[in-house]
């Protein structure tokens, strides 16, 4: 290992990326634009669903229930005439459910029978119809309450439930989704830094020419990696930065450590870049590869939006192979629960395993020799 | 004319069919991501693995906690007795949740007088923790339905009967697997496109088929004809394995779905050209693409409902395609949709896919 020699490298890189800016562009541009997009894009909380009311028979306690759906934030509730029209709205996607009051709703009422209602959702999208659910379960407990009240004889309901929510009371999709996004946005952009780089070289030919010179194989790894390490870490922070001071997502744990674990992420990211450039030596097949491996991946199996635990076995083994996995693992218990250190270790364990197993794949991969 | 058109179609194939490791990424992996992905990317909760804290000695605690292990989403992982064992449990992600169980729950259910019950929830993932917590309501309504008429309990006034639509189950895999097929799409086919023009223009053949008696219009249709052929065998080949294979209901019109596509892929191709001739180089049309893939699968209600976006990206999303296709694909698939449903999607992508192509052939010639 000769310093000038690297040092050279190091600064010939930097010449080339300040050359053709993308690189500067996809370490800094991207994560902002990125964190823009999905901190305000990404949400789950379904807020302001509209949902149909079809009243038959008006009376004082059926405009109780709906003014207590009118106050909740959670629904726009749109009175329509009969039940076909609102069946028609919700074929049109104007409405995503109907509450129906039937006319035997009052009546029941009033002489002390169970009174029917019905609530009909439209469960395409599965996961906001069960959300939705629960909503308007929330105003119906809530109603039945008032009205046994004021009829002089509480409702008498045998196992009561009392939630304690931990680390996210408030239950902000936010705050889990913005630590989980900036894995992903490290993922793309320590794959895609380096994923095109040495591909390049060799199909510029300028491989070639590097490896006759003196320099060892051992000093064109680094000087890939030492530059792009350097502008990958800058990203991160400035995301870090972002999602503290304009998401407002607390930062529970230790700084110092997350930026440590950042570091090792990167190095796992930038070694899965290099080792499908060194593989591929061609920049549409190492473009494309870079993209099968780590956005989709890391997008859908590394527990960003689905819950890992949710998923078939098979699949749960899989994404072990998936670093994003361990990251966004780190990064939410930083973010929300604080040092909790066995979840650390384990994660960084095995970020470190990955991180060495791709670096020296790529070593092992760039002899120099000419295929 | 077309034969000049052909001959530029068969070029393109053999530079994308002819190296072995770029015929197999074109079609390998978006099979294998689908199946991979078709499986994990659900939201539905079948292991909820939580802990019981019954400090309750009587039948009626034993009772509840029986319908908690016979339910097939919950999965006991410990039982305790102490406070002090809940916070390492929910700290490591053992259990996602503990049920607390009163001491005088029993006795207070035979006084009736409401019973406590505490769940001490991992909010760390807010969507699964409102998720699994109403399933517990769930399991807690029919326990209390089946206590009160056992017991006598005086009935609730008025009862709500719930009921879904299209997917009375409620599985999410129902929704997501078709978005699936419109996502890998969109990827494969601004893969193709993305680099093609990009690559010529590195390797400075592109000045050379300018040179040619070719129109821009010839070359746009050279560059877009494999696109639109890969893109679409993907399509439906992967749709198929959506009915097939992943068992959703297929209950629209095919003519709906074909046409639908057809549109899609020609918004798709016409994006991927011209951030293919806009790029000098294939890392900045890479980067292009990029910038264009992932806002489109974000804004496009994939997996994050656009109605709960802020206005101004909601008005963001009309001009991204994926979000009629999404709407296509899912009316198609779940609600049954035929043509005439659909034409509020149809125009707003056949006018994407107009302006990009024109925006492309135009590229093609004025950058320089």
């Amino acid at each position: 290992m000769n310093i000038q020699r690297l040092r050279g490298l190091i600064r010939k890189e930097f010449i080339q990326i300040i050359h053709d800016p993308s690189a500067i562009g996809i370490a800094f541009v991207m994560p902002v634009f990125l964190l823009f997009l999905f901190g305000y894009g990404v949400s789950l909380d379904a807020r302001n669903v509209p949902v149909a009311i079809v009243v038959d028979q008006p009376t004082a306690e059926t405009s109780a229930f709906i003014a207590g759906l009118q106050q909740s934030s959670y629904f726009v509730p749109k009175p329509y005439s009969d039940i076909a029209v609102a069946e028609r709205a919700v074929m049109e996607r104007e409405v995503d459910g109907i509450l129906w009051l039937r006319n035997e709703f009052s009546r029941q009422l009033l002489q002390k029978n169970t009174a029917p209602a019905s609530v009909l959702v439209n469960g395409v999208n599965a996961n906001n119809a069960q959300i939705l659910e629960g909503y308007i379960q929330g105003v119906w407990q809530n109603w039945l309450q008032h009205y046994a009240q004021d009829l002089g004889v509480p409702l008498a309901v045998p196992a009561v439930n009392q939630n304690r929510i931990w680390f996210n009371p408030a239950l902000r999709s936010r705050d889990y989704l913005v630590p989980g996004l900036i894995a992903i946005i490290m993922t793309l952009i320590g794959a895609l830094l380096t994923a095109l780089i040495v591909a390049r070289e060799w199909e510029r030919g300028t491989m070639e020419a590097l490896m006759v010179s003196p320099v060892t194989i051992g000093e064109i790894l680094l000087g890939k990696l030492i530059p792009y390490f350097l502008l990958g870490m800058g990203g991160m922070l400035f995301s870090v930065l972002l999602a503290v001071s304009l998401f407002n997502v607390p930062l529970v744990g230790n700084f110092w450590i997350l930026l440590l674990l950042s570091a090792l992420f990167l190095l796992t990211a930038l070694g899965m870049g290099l080792l499908i450039s060194s593989i591929t030596r061609n920049q549409f097949v190492a473009s494309q590869v870079a993209v099968i491996v780590t956005f989709l991946p890391a997008f859908i199996l590394s527990g960003f939006i689905f819950d890992i635990q949710s998923m078939p076995t098979v699949i749960q083994m899989i994404t072990h192979i998936i670093p994003a996995r361990y990251f966004v693992s780190i990064l939410q218990t930083l973010f929300l629960a604080g040092n909790i250190w066995s979840t650390l270790l384990w994660n960084s364990l095995a970020l470190l395993l990955m991180a060495t197993f791709f670096l020296s794949m790529t070593r092992l991969n760039s002899r120099k020799r000419l295929d | 004319m077309w034969i000049r058109i052909w001959a530029l179609v068969i070029k393109e194939f053999l530079m994308l069919l002819r190296d072995k490791k770029s015929r197999f990424v074109i079609i390998g992996p978006p099979i294998i991501q689908f199946l991979v992905f078709g499986y994990g990317a659900t939201f539905d909760l079948n292991h909820i693995p939580y802990a019981i804290y019954n400090e309750d000695p009587g039948f009626a605690s034993r009772e509840l906690v029986a319908r908690f292990q016979g339910a097939p989403s919950f999965q006991q992982v410990a039982i305790i007795d102490s406070n002090r064992a809940i916070s390492p449990l929910i700290n490591q992600q053992k259990a996602l949740l503990v049920l607390h169980i009163d001491p005088l729950f029993t006795r207070n259910l035979l006084r009736h007088q409401p019973g406590k019950v505490q769940v001490i929830i991992d909010g760390r993932n807010s969507n699964t923790a409102t998720l699994a917590l109403s399933y517990v309501n769930n399991i807690l309504f029919s326990f209390n339905k089946y206590w009160t008429e056992a017991y006598h309990w005086e009935r609730p006034p008025a009862q709500l009967d719930i009921r879904a639509w299209f997917n009375p189950n409620l599985l999410s895999r129902w929704f997501i697997v078709p978005g699936i097929v419109a996502l890998l799409m969109l990827v494969v086919t601004l893969l193709v496109t993305g680099l093609s023009v990009a690559r010529e223009r590195e390797q400075g053949t592109f000045d050379q088929l300018l040179v040619t008696p070719m129109s821009p219009t010839e070359i746009l249709l050279g560059k877009a004809i494999p696109g639109l052929i890969i893109g679409g065998l993907e399509g439906i080949l992967i749709a198929l394995v959506a009915v097939f294979w992943f068992q959703v209901p297929f209950m629209g019109s095919i003519v709906a779905l074909s046409l639908g596509m057809f549109l899609f892929l020609l918004a798709a191709i016409g994006i991927g050209l011209m951030i293919s001739s806009l790029a000098v180089t294939q890392q900045q049309g890479l980067l292009g693409v990029f910038m264009f893939i992932i806002p489109s699968i974000i804004l496009s209600g994939f997996a994050t409902p656009i109605a709960n976006m802020p206005p101004l990206i909601q008005k963001l999303t009309y001009l991204n395609p994926l979000r009629y296709f999404l709407i296509i694909v899912r009316g198609v698939f779940l609600e049954g949709d035929a043509i005439n449903n659909l034409w509020t999607q149809y125009v707003p992508l056949a006018i994407i896919a107009l302006f990009s192509m024109t925006a492309a052939a135009w590229l093609f010639r004025n950058r320089v």
